[in-house]
């Protein structure tokens, strides 16, 4: 009876050393297949076998080394064909394997949607059914909680705004079609397009806060950078006052990706010390530069840290390649030390002596800051259905200003909008019913 | 004891098509009417179809009722509304004959062998355990039935208001029903009261027409009916209306007798219809509007009346005169009779299932007003649906349910039960999200099927939507499988305004283009003659169909797979008998709401207001396949 294919994060949001991605529905295994390479198509494998394989973006590039585990339906959890991918524990992963099922178009799954899915497909009994239906409460019950909260109370004040526009923008153009024998003046086209075009202009603003939605709900990612030696670690330990990176003088010990948190004034801060970018032949260390690229690309800030004795333009270059010069915050450590004077550095600090740490730490602030200008009145996005929702409602109002343009009649324009206007329905969960109407009966006189 | 398959307690719009399809499907029936005369009688005004109302007596015709059939008859103007809009917005509609429209409709009722008009007044439903067994007339007599279909209309304890003057009666000059309701409500209905309204008629020898606006109808009248011979029509003359329009002396006179409007002392208590206001009304609620259009529309050929469409009221009869007399054109108007408001009890539709059956009485049938509607058009589309499936229970057919996607009919009755109605509920081309696939032309094209397996639509009717469709798909398959070379075809494009090609292009990728017509692509594409078209290529209806459905494809494409999507909830079916109750995690507000409209589907259940997703979540737990 489930026509689509759903998906979600099956493990705890946070850190983890894996996180599984739970995929159910008819095209499980053609979206996984889509999205991954392995040795044998994972349609042609097993069932209850685990393979290895890598996800990869559009382009080709691999996202993660991940572990496929093949369940065939009907013996499956929710009784569909089944494919468990375990990454590793990064957030940033798995939300990049999410994107890329939801290009596929795999949907996110509702709350407790995989055990409903069970208990439909016959996998568990009433009594197991029931305490699902518990859950199902519960959940929306925390939702409705949820709603209640600042953020989501503005994101949801919001979203009903523009779906008003969005209602009486199609209020003018039902009037033409339903009442053009009425004495009634039809607005001109171009205050609709005005219209939608504000409200375009409007998520696009909702859409671009995700990014900072998701600071707030998972941090503002930062990756510490440098050439081994200069001082990477004794800064991290500085400013995480404990020390938990190992300091030795041997370059190059900082193999892995190692994660530490600190908050700045209620800002959460993940920082990721990297294992340097520069060319090795040491294959652990290949790999180690291979991570850190990695998490250079998707960082919020990128911390360039430099010797007060030898300035490092090269790393600086190379990181430019990769990111846009607007996340990197240079800094120039060690200064303790006698040395030249170097400009062009935003802080200059001693991990040693502990000045200038201040003022990295307000650097830091006011790089996330830039996600945006946002303050406790503006509403952001931070959940990934949102975010779905509203990119689709921008999408089909896209059409509709195009098939304005096009000059095509009001009917096919209605559509649009009433898909967006659903779209955006779907976010603070009302079901429109006759909200056209009853508008067009509120403001027009309608009846000969 | 006489006794009949099907009793149709009615005879008005919703009566006729209740009676005439169990008739045709070889049901005896017996149509119950105070007055026969009465049968198919216009209320209000005299027109037929309309905006999204052209749409459903499209459909009623596509499925073998009567509707199109007396409308093409007795016409006196035929007008396709929206022209200058897309084509699913396009609607027709007619002006007739008021008197000749009711001869047509006793004639019609007459001849056929398996009707008996019955001229008497019923008084009380009777049913034994819970299924129906017939009725009983005023005069105490039992008529057996296996299945009643009530439309009653506007009758059931009809009250009617004019100033502060108010007196029983279903419609001018006609007693009410007395007892119906009452016998209803002993069953366990609920019943609701709703109002409309009429304007005056004046007398058309005391306008002068010469000052007024002319409306004609179109120069080329289309009918309603896919039966009716093009050659013949139109089959009477044709006469324009004319429109005038009220002022601000106009407005201050009636204001003059609002303290003895009916309206706002709070005398009327039934809900009237929003999109259909009192003249009272709209001067209150649009003050800052200085006029208000009116039409003048003929009642007939040979008749002496003026019905002065816009100028709905209830105000005291002297007031209505006196605003009369300012009005451009009707300075010396004689009102023959006043304008009037009506008030009748009606039944909240949650109480009847998708096909009309009452959830309480098995065997008995709502249509029409009594289920909340306004309109002879929605009334006679109901009652096609009640007596289809009247006639389909006895004769063991299957049941007669049109979704949301394949008719404005399946829209109306969907809404009715689903949403139910608070207001008489009248269509709108936005109530049906498929509108794209709803056209008016096409409604042959979609129901003579559905007609055809009720018996309803001859063979020989269904071949030849057949054989339009053939047309049309041959149009089609051209356009998708001719290609169109740039030498050829970029001349015309340039002319047109749009970018010549570098390479030979499908002529129906062409024709995507909004500012290329079939016309401007088929004379380069060489299209051939084909038998029974015009000579000159493929046949002009054959042609418009198809490129319709070639420009909006990809519209189409989209709705199809949306309801695609959406169709599978439809198929998960909930008992009636499901216990909501005794179900704790729904929320209340879901749970009445559910309880009261007892939903067939998952998909009806969703369309319930008040009902959130997560109802449905726990509704399909529960409904474990």
């Amino acid at each position: 009876m489930f026509d689509d294919t759903i998906a979600a994060i099956a493990t705890p949001p946070g850190a983890g050393a894996i996180a599984i991605i739970r995929v159910s529905g008819k095209d499980t295994f053609a979206v996984v297949d889509a999205i991954s390479v392995t040795k044998k198509k994972l349609r042609d494998c097993a069932s209850h076998t685990i393979h290895y394989g890598t996800i990869t973006a559009v382009d080709g590039e691999v996202i993660d080394d991940v572990l496929f585990s093949i369940f065939r339906g009907p013996r499956s959890y929710t009784g569909e064909d089944v494919i468990e991918i375990s990454t590793h524990g990064n957030q940033l992963i798995t939300a990049k394997v999410m994107e890329r099922l939801i290009q596929n178009d795999v949907r996110v799954a509702e709350p407790g949607e995989f055990t409903r899915r069970a208990y439909i497909n016959g996998r568990i009994d009433l009594s197991q059914a029931e305490a699902v239906i518990d859950v199902i409460s519960a959940r929306s019950d925390a939702s409705l909680r949820g709603a209640r909260n600042q953020l989501d109370g503005l994101l949801s004040q919001k979203i009903s705004a523009l779906r008003e526009r969005l209602i009486h923008a199609s209020s003018l153009l039902e009037l033409e079609l339903d009442f053009a024998e009425e004495d009634i003046e039809f607005v001109d086209r171009s205050v609709l397009q005005q219209t939608v075009c504000e409200v375009i202009e409007e998520i696009a603003k909702l859409l671009a806060t995700y990014s900072f939605g998701r600071v707030i709900r998972d941090g503002v990612h930062v990756a510490l950078v440098g050439k081994p030696n200069v001082g990477k670690s004794s800064l991290l330990n500085y400013l995480l006052k404990e020390s938990r990176a190992i300091v030795s003088e041997i370059p190059g010990t900082t193999r892995d990706v190692i994660r530490e948190e600190m908050t700045i004034n209620g800002i959460l801060f993940r920082i990721y010390d990297t294992a340097g970018i520069r060319d090795t032949e040491d294959i652990i260390e290949m790999e180690g530069v291979k991570r850190s690229m990695d998490t250079i690309r998707s960082a919020d800030i990128v911390l360039l840290i430099e010797d007060a004795l030898g300035p490092d333009d090269d790393s600086y270059n190379e990181l430019l390649n990769h990111i846009s010069a607007k996340k990197i915050i240079r800094v120039l450590n060690k200064i303790d030390k006698p040395h030249e004077e170097h400009a062009g550095y935003e802080v200059y600090t001693s991990a040693k002596t502990g000045e200038g740490i201040n003022i990295l730490l307000e650097a830091m602030k006011r790089h996330a800051g830039d996600t945006g200008t946002y303050t406790e009145k503006t509403a952001i996005v931070t959940n990934a259905r949102h975010y779905h929702s509203l990119s689709r409602a921008n999408e089909f109002l896209h059409h509709a200003l195009s098939s304005g343009s096009s000059h095509l009649s009001p009917e096919f324009i209605s559509v649009d909008l009433r898909n967006a206007e659903a779209a955006l329905s779907e976010i603070i969960g009302v079901v429109s019913t006759d909200d056209i109407l009853n508008n067009i009966f509120a403001k027009f006189c309608i009846g000969k | 004891m006489r006794s009949f398959d099907v009793l149709v307690i009615g005879g008005g719009h919703a009566g006729m098509e209740a009676a005439c399809a169990p008739a045709k499907m070889g049901c005896t029936v017996g149509l119950v009417t105070m007055d026969k005369y009465a049968l198919g009688r216009m209320s209000c005004n005299p027109a037929i179809g309309g905006i999204a109302k052209g749409h459903l007596v499209r459909e009623i015709d596509a499925l073998g009722g009567v509707m199109g059939i007396l409308a093409d008859k007795t016409g006196i103007q035929f007008r396709v509304l929206n022209q200058s809009k897309g084509p699913s917005a396009l609607s027709p509609r007619s002006q007739n004959d008021r008197d000749l429209y009711s001869l047509a409709a006793v004639e019609m009722a007459e001849k056929h062998e398996n009707i008996t008009i019955v001229a008497e007044s019923i008084v009380s439903i009777l049913q034994e355990a819970g299924k129906i067994t017939g009725v009983e007339t005023s005069h105490g007599e039992f008529i057996g039935a296996k299945a009643v279909i009530l439309c009653a209309g506007t009758f059931l304890n009809g009250l009617m208001h004019t100033g502060k003057s108010s007196y029983t009666g279903g419609r001018f000059g006609e007693p009410p029903a007395l007892g119906l309701t009452d016998s209803l409500v002993a069953m366990g209905f609920e019943k609701g009261r709703l109002k409309t309204g009429t304007p005056p008629r004046l007398n058309k020898n005391t306008i002068n027409w010469d000052i007024l606006e002319l409306q004609p109808g179109d120069e080329v009248p289309q009918p309603f009916s896919f039966r009716t011979d093009r050659k013949l029509f139109p089959f009477l003359p044709q006469l324009p209306c004319h429109i005038t329009y009220t002022h601000e002396e106009v407005h201050k006179i009636l204001e003059k007798g609002f303290k003895d409007s009916p309206l706002f002392t709070g005398t009327i208590k039934g809900v009237g219809p929003r999109y259909c206001p009192s003249i009272e009304d709209k001067i209150v609620r649009f003050s800052d509007k200085p006029r208000h259009q009116l039409f003048l529309e003929p009642e007939g050929l040979e008749s002496d009346l003026i019905y002065i469409n816009g100028f709905s009221t209830s105000l005291p009869v002297e007031i209505q005169l006196e605003a009369l007399r300012k009005i451009k054109g009707l300075e010396d108007v004689e009102m023959v009779r006043p304008g009037y408001a009506v008030e009748y009890d009606f039944f909240p539709p949650h109480q009847v299932d998708l096909t009309l059956e009452t959830k309480r009485v098995e065997g008995l049938y709502f249509a029409g007003q009594i289920n909340g509607t306004s309109g002879y058009e929605e009334a006679a589309a109901q009652g096609i649906v009640a007596g289809i499936n009247a006639a389909a229970k006895i004769q063991g057919k299957r049941e007669f349910v049109l979704m949301r996607n394949e008719a404005y009919i399946g829209v109306l009755v969907d809404d009715l039960v689903t949403k139910s109605t608070e207001e008489p509920y009248r269509m709108f081309t936005s109530r049906a999200e498929y509108r794209l696939l709803l056209r008016a032309d096409n409604a042959d094209r979609r129901l003579a099927k559905v007609g055809h397996y009720y018996g309803l639509v001859t063979d020989e009717e269904l071949e030849k939507v057949h054989e339009r469709e053939r047309r049309v798909q041959q149009v089609v398959q051209f356009c998708n499988t001719t290609k169109l070379k740039p030498e050829v075809v970029n001349t015309v494009l340039t002319e047109k305004g749009t970018q010549p090609i570098e390479f030979a292009e499908i002529s129906a990728k062409l024709l995507k283009r909004p500012e290329i017509s079939i016309h401007d692509l088929m004379p380069l594409a060489g299209a051939p003659d084909i038998p029974g078209g015009t000579g000159a290529g493929f046949d002009e209806d054959a042609l418009h169909q198809a490129e319709i459905e070639i420009k909006s494809e990809g519209y189409i494409k989209r709705q199809t797979e949306q309801i695609e999507k959406l169709q599978r909830y439809e198929d998960v079916r909930i008992p009636i008998n499901f216990s909501y109750a005794e179900i704790k995690a729904f929320s209340t507000e879901g749970k009445e709401k559910l309880m009261k409209v007892k939903p067939r589907s998952i998909g009806q259940a969703s369309r319930i207001s008040g009902v959130t997703p997560s109802d449905i979540s726990i509704l399909l737990v529960y409904l474990k396949r």
